[in-house]
């Protein structure tokens, strides 16, 4: 085994240990680092593969900018964790035979039939991976990218759909109007004769 | 260089049309008065009718490859979508009344369905495999919102929740087994996998590893046993205009996944997934017809009796002829304007505050609207595959292509579940014209909707009195 290999082998690894772990744990805000974790294995994997723009990406976005989000979210959200967790136990045995099955199969398929297949040759001095992808995505996959540019166009008409909305309970001011206040709305003058 | 962009950009004309029309509703949208919003209901039908123009009139009657082989224009292309505009057309225009009733007539509801048919036409044309699964999310995407529009209907978050995490785990396993398939044969484009897959050399161990997922991914996304749990939930659950559209034209698209997949790219292993899709198609069948006769619920009733279709749709694929292929594709196009008349007739019954949810609510509808009834009486015929009804034709065309490569004992299985499928089909004729009517409400559809009502259930009769000139775009599309 040569010292990619086992590199690449430690960080599959930690990859699929910390995945297992973010649907294991009890407390939410650890399953969230632990998936930050699977996304810092996964983008070493791809520098390993030689994909160093897809692999800072990776870091740049999801663990930096989307994950620290989510963190939030799951810190302000109050989770009701024994609730989530209801049937977990009933179902657990079930299904962690039909996965061991499922994965004892697979492992073997793949040690028994599979041909070994070959690392990719390293590139040139001087190759550049992000031009190489900017090239690729935008000649020879401008159609899937353009597709790709709608469906984030959906999701957000469907997030602002599905959330906006007026609430009659929630109070809120509008600025507008409270500048254009006039004194005869809020003040009433009342003529009263003295008591005394 | 210059040219081959506009080349490419005038072969997806249907698509660019249907984007930049999308775009413009949601923005002419917002400029609408709220009591003015059928302009924009109106505008929706437009921009189908546009692209149905476009899509027949901009075909030469060849097969055109365009961004790099990414995308296709074919045969089959423009008959699965035109299929899709006109179902989707019927789907918007009977949803219409059932949306303003329950306030969700909104311009964002048009605007997801439209771009829902817009990943539908992806997926149709897709020539390669990220095309392929970008339609297909972008379909999904807008299915998962679609369901979860009416915010204030708990079954219906339910059934979104369910929707989007079952669908997130299809596509899982699609792109596994289409990373896979890469994987060995180092292309996406689907001529040259399945190029790549005919030599001998090719057809590797992990080429059948990639393809028993694409087959999961497949049939989770069309609702096959054992994958069907999502679909009572989400049918029953979704408001019922939902139901009607991701019951309908999606699964033409489906179907035409389905031909790209598996006969396209992956038609050299025919043998392989063949066996799979028999195992598919024998519980599909059984599942869906048996259980469906335990519901009293008219769309889990109906979600059932899809499974049992899709096992119907499958045998014409297992075959993996092409006289196989065109009755698959009848088949699916069938179904398609059958699901629609099916849950279009709900929505018909529907007013404020009431719609029809369970088979009892069909009593004595012959009573109420002999119309209406009449028509729903040719799509329970036509489902159940009573002649003269189409869908006896698709059935029969269906068996007669798996008897001809040998299979004869699915094909007296498919039989013979069939007749039992018949008992509730039959058992809703039953209920509308000899049982006594329990709501006296009376049934007022619109006169629009019971045009096309008319339409679509007179199209089972006339389809399956003359289903050659169907059969004959169907056979030329797979290239007979």
């Amino acid at each position: 085994m040569s010292f990619t290999q086992f590199v690449f082998f430690v960080f599959a690894a930690v990859a699929v240990l910390s995945a297992a772990a973010v649907i294991t744990l009890r407390n939410p805000v650890h399953a969230v680092l632990s998936l930050v974790l699977t996304f810092f294995s996964t983008a070493a994997l791809w520098l390993l593969a030689e994909a160093e723009f897809l692999g800072i990406t990776l870091v740049l976005v999801y663990v930096g900018a989307v994950m620290v989000l989510f963190l939030f979210v799951v810190m302000m959200l109050d989770i009701n964790i024994a609730r989530m967790r209801e049937g977990f136990a009933r179902y657990l045995p079930f299904g962690l035979v039909v996965a061991l099955i499922m994965g004892a199969e697979l492992v073997l398929y793949v040690l028994s039939r599979a041909p070994d297949v070959a690392p990719p040759a390293p590139a040139a001095a001087g190759y550049s991976n992000t031009q190489a992808l900017g090239e690729a995505l935008y000649t020879q996959y401008l159609y899937p990218f353009e597709i790709a540019a709608a469906i984030l166009l959906v999701s957000i008409i469907a997030a602002i759909a599905l959330t906006l909305r007026r609430r009659p309970d929630t109070k809120y001011l509008n600025p507008a109007e409270q500048i254009r206040v006039r004194r005869a709305e809020r003040v009433r003058l009342v003529k009263m004769k003295s008591e005394s | 260089m210059q040219s081959t962009l506009w080349n490419d950009l005038a072969a997806a004309l249907p698509e660019l049309w249907m984007l930049g029309a999308v775009c413009f509703v949601l923005v002419f949208d917002l400029f609408v008065p709220a009591a003015r919003r059928d302009l924009t209901y109106w505008l929706v039908q437009a921009t189908l009718a546009g692209a149905l123009v476009f899509t027949v009139a901009g075909h030469d009657g060849g097969r055109t490859l365009a961004f790099g082989g990414h995308y296709v224009v074919d045969e089959m292309a423009v008959l699965l979508k035109s299929a899709i505009y006109l179902v989707a057309g019927a789907v918007f225009l009977y949803s219409r009344p059932y949306l303003k009733d329950r306030g969700l007539f909104r311009g964002e509801y048009f605007v997801l369905g439209l771009f829902g048919v817009l990943g539908m036409m992806i997926m149709v044309s897709a020539h390669s495999f990220v095309s392929l699964y970008l339609g297909l999310e972008l379909l999904a995407l807008s299915q998962y919102a679609m369901v979860a529009f009416f915010r204030d209907s708990l079954p219906a978050s339910e059934a979104a929740m369910k929707y989007f995490v079952l669908g997130a785990l299809a596509s899982g396993m699609l792109l596994y087994g289409m990373s896979v398939l890469y994987g060995t044969v180092g292309s996406l484009d689907i001529a040259t996998v399945a190029n790549a897959l005919s030599q001998e050399e090719g057809r590797s161990a992990f080429a059948l590893f990639g393809l028993v997922f694409v087959v999961v991914g497949i049939a989770f996304k069309f609702g096959a046993v054992p994958f069907h749990m999502w679909v009572p939930d989400v049918y029953d659950g979704a408001p019922t205009s939902v139901t009607l559209y991701i019951g309908s034209a999606p699964k033409i698209a489906a179907f035409a996944m389905l031909m790209r997949l598996l006969s396209e790219s992956l038609g050299p292993l025919t043998g392989d997934w063949g066996q799979l899709l028999a195992v598919l198609l024998v519980l599909s069948m059984a599942v869906g017809n048996i259980i469906a006769i335990a519901q009293r619920r008219i769309k889990r009733m109906l979600a059932y009796s899809t499974i049992s279709h899709v096992g119907f749709l499958f045998f014409g694929v297992m075959a993996g002829t092409q006289e196989g292929y065109a009755a698959a594709m009848f088949y699916a196009i069938v179904y398609a304007a059958m699901a629609a008349g099916a849950f279009g007739m709900l929505l018909l019954m529907s007013r404020q505050g009431y719609e029809p949810e369970h088979i009892d609510d069909f009593k004595g509808l012959n009573e109420r609207h002999p119309w209406l009834a009449f028509l729903m009486l040719l799509l329970m015929f036509s489902m159940a595959g009573i002649p003269p009804t189409v869908g006896f034709y698709a059935k029969l065309a269906v068996i007669q292509a798996a008897v001809n490569v040998g299979e004869v004992w699915i094909a007296v299985y498919a039989v013979v579940l069939s007749v039992i499928g018949a008992f509730y089909y039959l058992r809703v004729v039953k209920y509308m014209y000899f049982d006594k009517p329990e709501e006296s409400h009376p049934v007022q559809p619109g006169m629009d909707a019971q045009v096309i009502m008319g339409i679509n259930g007179l199209a089972m009769l006339a389809l399956g009195v003359f289903p050659g000139g169907l059969m004959a775009l169907c056979l030329r599309a797979v290239g007979y």
